[in-house]
């Protein structure tokens, strides 16, 4: 019996956006089908990994990825220079950890110098994060977006606390925008809304539904994925059709069973590969659900991601 | 397609008898059309109903069990798609690989590491779940030796025997009596003899087909030998193909109700590299695998699959939770340390986890937060200070105790001094923000 296979074509295609300059550009999204769904729609735009670095040394991460950086940590510079030339990393993302008033309170400006020596120095596309402290992020990023002017820069993140000055900031500069909410279509959707309204172009705008952990609330993450990218694609929702970002790493790179030794649990086996898999498990979770770009710390994890997807173009 | 309510109700007795245990007819229909009863229950229904509703009741993906006694696995009776839509029902298996080429030091090796790869996760048990034996060797004599193996270095794990060839199914199926194995390896060219061995063991037919055509020619093969048990595989190898068949057959199953492909589906991750099998295997207990191969089970492989395994089949409405009450970490006397947590399942072992690891002996009072993490319960208003209040001074813990006073989580610092204004008479100290940070308070406390 020769077998109908049971396709489903749908109405809603996301929007397909270009980010970095020149031969580094990457295109994300453009697809009119689920994630990897190649064989029954367009599904134009790979999704990319961007590296994290950050603006001051890695204390905070634990030994079997700070290691890796070791040599290279001290300058986020060089650091992302490695991750570009030597890891082949898509995209750089910066997260200025060190503007957190609880991390040394780095100024807006000094900030903003690093974000312009980075774009100096790397060809591939910059993701200009902040530290995640709402009211810190306010100044710093509008500095920093400043410094990035007319580079197809991603800045991010626009929070429903912050998300004028920002999505302004981005408005002014020309950048590409991450809006970032609390795990719910709802509020994804919502934040969406309330940038465009404001004149923003859909079209240049990246949603980050808040990422989790393997064992730490990935199901929250993987569902809510899943519920948006049905409903830009299947409801033909224009308000969700944009691209979705996991950020991985640093949701990883804090659990327990990224930093604990196998001589205590030794029934977790080995910490290194664990680490690993820990984050190469959670970040490939995220791209069968629906993420079109990914921050990843450690180099391995990313490479077994990539020769994931790799295999799933393979139809 | 599924028959509706209404539709059901017209075939029934309309006597409302309440033989089935339902007060009416339609109650009864209604419950048929949920599949939250079976047809049998009702002892009056016609033999013309019984032929319309049996095809029409039985589940789009045949339920089908993996083993026996304690370690078996249940297979299929899946519903949706997506899993936020419904629970996802029966968590796949993890089968490990064990060919019979292999040295019987290195089977044995195996076979232990899968039979001890038994670990705790937030309360619930898991395993590598089965033994896939294969034949690789093409020879009788080895694959039986191999089947004999497992039945004594891992008598209660269930098995798949991967084997093309008649003979060397039968001679292993016999040291497997009664287990409920399933045989794979039926193929265009032997589907008739493999038929005839599961048969004759009541063992699951596993389907080798080379593409999803010629996977429903052998399924409806299979069943017109007589054959009602089957998992599938579809040749699907590479993730891309893993990915695109797997839907298919979920497709088919459920929205056409497309009875050829209404089997769980095996899928093969082996690789080479075990990083990236780990991931392929992920790929399987997300997107409608109900039993994976892999050639490895090493430790940190099993925590990370068994994790997500754990996330990905979790009832998406509600929360994994644990019971609310006071619970004893080793022996407490009247001094032990007192803490308080959310009944979040997660938190809950994390927490309780890190005390054992202290070596201090404490109560820990869980407190009702419909399943919420301790500070996802304070943003909704669930962990509060007058809540708080509120269930340890209905505890009655006061007795028990020589001085009283309770250690909140750090997150919630903010809420001290609002819940000693509600709990005169105790003192309220902040803990560590991570639970990890306990071993290190709790000791230093003496
Ligand atoms: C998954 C998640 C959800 C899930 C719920 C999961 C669940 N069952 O709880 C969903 C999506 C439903 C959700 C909803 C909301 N969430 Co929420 N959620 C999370 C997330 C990502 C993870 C929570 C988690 O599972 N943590 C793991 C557990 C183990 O942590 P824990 O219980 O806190 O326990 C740790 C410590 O507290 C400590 N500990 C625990 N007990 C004790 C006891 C003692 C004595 C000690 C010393 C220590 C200790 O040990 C544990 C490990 O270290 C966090 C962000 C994050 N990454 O943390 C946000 C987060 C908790 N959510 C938040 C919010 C605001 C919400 C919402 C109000 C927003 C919304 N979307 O509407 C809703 C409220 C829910 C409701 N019903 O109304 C905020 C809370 C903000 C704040 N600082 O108060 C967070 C922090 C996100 C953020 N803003 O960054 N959320
Ligand atoms: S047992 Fe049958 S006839 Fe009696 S109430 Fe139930 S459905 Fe109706």
């Amino acid at each position: 019996m020769p077998f109908t296979p049971p396709k489903e074509s749908f109405s809603g295609k996301i929007c397909e956006i270009g980010i970095g300059r020149g031969d580094g550009t990457v295109s994300l999204g453009g697809q009119s089908v689920m994630p990897f769904h190649s064989f029954e729609g367009a599904a134009p735009g790979k999704p990319a990994i961007a590296f994290e670095v950050q603006d001051v040394p890695p204390d905070d991460w634990p030994e079997t990825v700070k290691d890796v950086f070791r040599d290279v940590s001290g300058d986020p510079v060089t650091w992302a220079a490695y991750c570009q030339d030597s890891l082949g990393a898509d995209a750089i993302a910066l997260r200025l950890a060190g503007t957190h008033p609880d991390r040394g309170d780095i100024s807006a400006e000094r900030a903003a110098e690093t974000v312009s020596r980075m774009l100096a120095a790397i060809k591939v596309p910059l993701i200009i994060l902040g530290s995640n402290h709402a009211e810190k992020d306010t100044s710093v990023l509008v500095r920093a977006a400043e410094a990035a002017k007319q580079t197809n820069s991603v800045i991010g993140k626009a929070q429903e606390a912050n998300y004028k000055t920002i999505a302004a900031a981005a408005m002014a500069n020309d950048l590409k925008l991450i809006a970032m909410s609390e795990l719910d279509i709802n509020l994804s959707k919502q934040l969406n809304i309330l940038i465009t309204q404001m004149g923003f172009d859909r079209e240049k705008l990246i949603t980050d539904p808040m990422s989790s952990a393997l064992s730490y609330g990935l199901e929250y993450t993987y569902s809510v994925m899943e519920r948006i990218r049905l409903a830009a694609l299947a409801q033909n929702d224009p308000t969700l059709q944009t691209p979705m970002l996991a950020d991985v790493g640093m949701y990883v790179w804090k659990v327990k069973e990224t930093q604990a030794p196998e001589a205590d649990l030794p029934e977790w086996g080995e910490l290194g590969r664990r680490g690993v898999a820990w984050e190469a498990v959670t970040a490939s979770a995220f791209l069968v659900s629906g993420a079109d770009l990914l921050i990843m710390r450690h180099p391995d994890a990313a490479g077994a991601v990539k020769k994931f997807m790799a295999e799933m173009e393979v139809q | 397609m599924a028959l509706t309510g209404v539709e059901i109700f017209k075939l029934l007795p309309k006597t409302n008898c309440k033989k089935c245990g339902q007060p009416t007819c339609l109650a009864f229909a209604m419950k048929l059309a949920q599949r939250q009863t079976s047809l049998d229950k009702c002892p009056d229904v016609s033999e013309e109903a019984k032929e319309k509703l049996g095809a029409a009741s039985a589940p789009p993906i045949r339920p089908i069990t993996l083993g026996t006694g304690a370690k078996c696995v249940k297979m299929g009776e899946e519903m949706v798609l997506f899993r936020h839509e419904k629970k996802f029902v029966n968590p796949c298996a993890f089968a490990v690989e064990i060919k019979d080429t292999l040295a019987t030091a290195d089977a044995e090796r195996k076979m232990e590491e899968a039979a001890a790869s038994e670990i705790d996760r937030v309360g619930q048990k898991l395993r590598v779940d089965a033994l896939y034996l294969s034949n690789d060797s093409g020879d009788p004599a080895r694959f039986l030796e191999l089947a004999r193996l497992a039945s004594t270095k891992a008598p209660d794990l269930p098995v798949i025997l991967g084997t093309v060839n008649p003979d060397a199914a039968e001679g292993a199926l016999g040291t497997l009596a009664g287990k409920k194995a399933v045989l794979y390896g039926a193929n265009a060219g032997n589907i008739s003899a493999m038929a005839e061995k599961a048969k004759a063991a009541k063992a699951t037919l596993g389907i080798a087909a080379k593409n999803m055509d010629e996977l429903c020619e052998l399924t409806e093969k299979a069943k017109s030998l007589g054959v009602e048990d089957m998992v599938l595989d579809s040749g699907a190898r590479s993730a891309g193909e893993i990915l695109r068949d797997n839907t298919y057959m979920r497709r088919a199953a459920l929205k056409k109700n497309f009875k050829p492909l209404g089997f769980p589906v095996i899928t093969f991750a082996n690789r080479a590299d075990g990083m990236l099998e780990t991931l392929v295997a992920g790929l399987g207990v997300e997107k409608y695998a109900s039993i994976v191969v892999m050639n490895e089970a090493e430790r940190w492989k099993n925590l990370a699959l068994f994790s997500l395994r754990q996330n990905i089949y979790t009832d998406p409405q509600v929360p994994m939770q644990v019971q609310q009450k006071i619970y004893k970490i080793g022996e407490p006397g009247p001094k032990a340390p007192f803490l308080i947590t959310t009944n979040f399942s997660l938190t809950f072992f994390i927490v309780s986890g890190e005390i054992e690891n202290s070596k201090v002996a404490c109560r820990l009072a869980v407190m009702d937060s419909e399943g919420l993490s301790v500070l996802t319960a304070w943003a909704a208003g669930k962990f509060t200070a007058g809540k708080i209040a509120q269930f340890i001074g209905e505890s009655g813990i006061e007795g028990e105790l020589e001085q009283r006073e309770l250690v909140i989580p750090g997150y919630v610092a903010i809420l001290s001094g609002a819940i000693e204004d509600k709990l005169p008479g105790w003192k309220i100290t902040v803990g560590p923000r991570e639970a990890n940070g306990l071993p290190a308070f709790l000791k230093a406390r003496g």
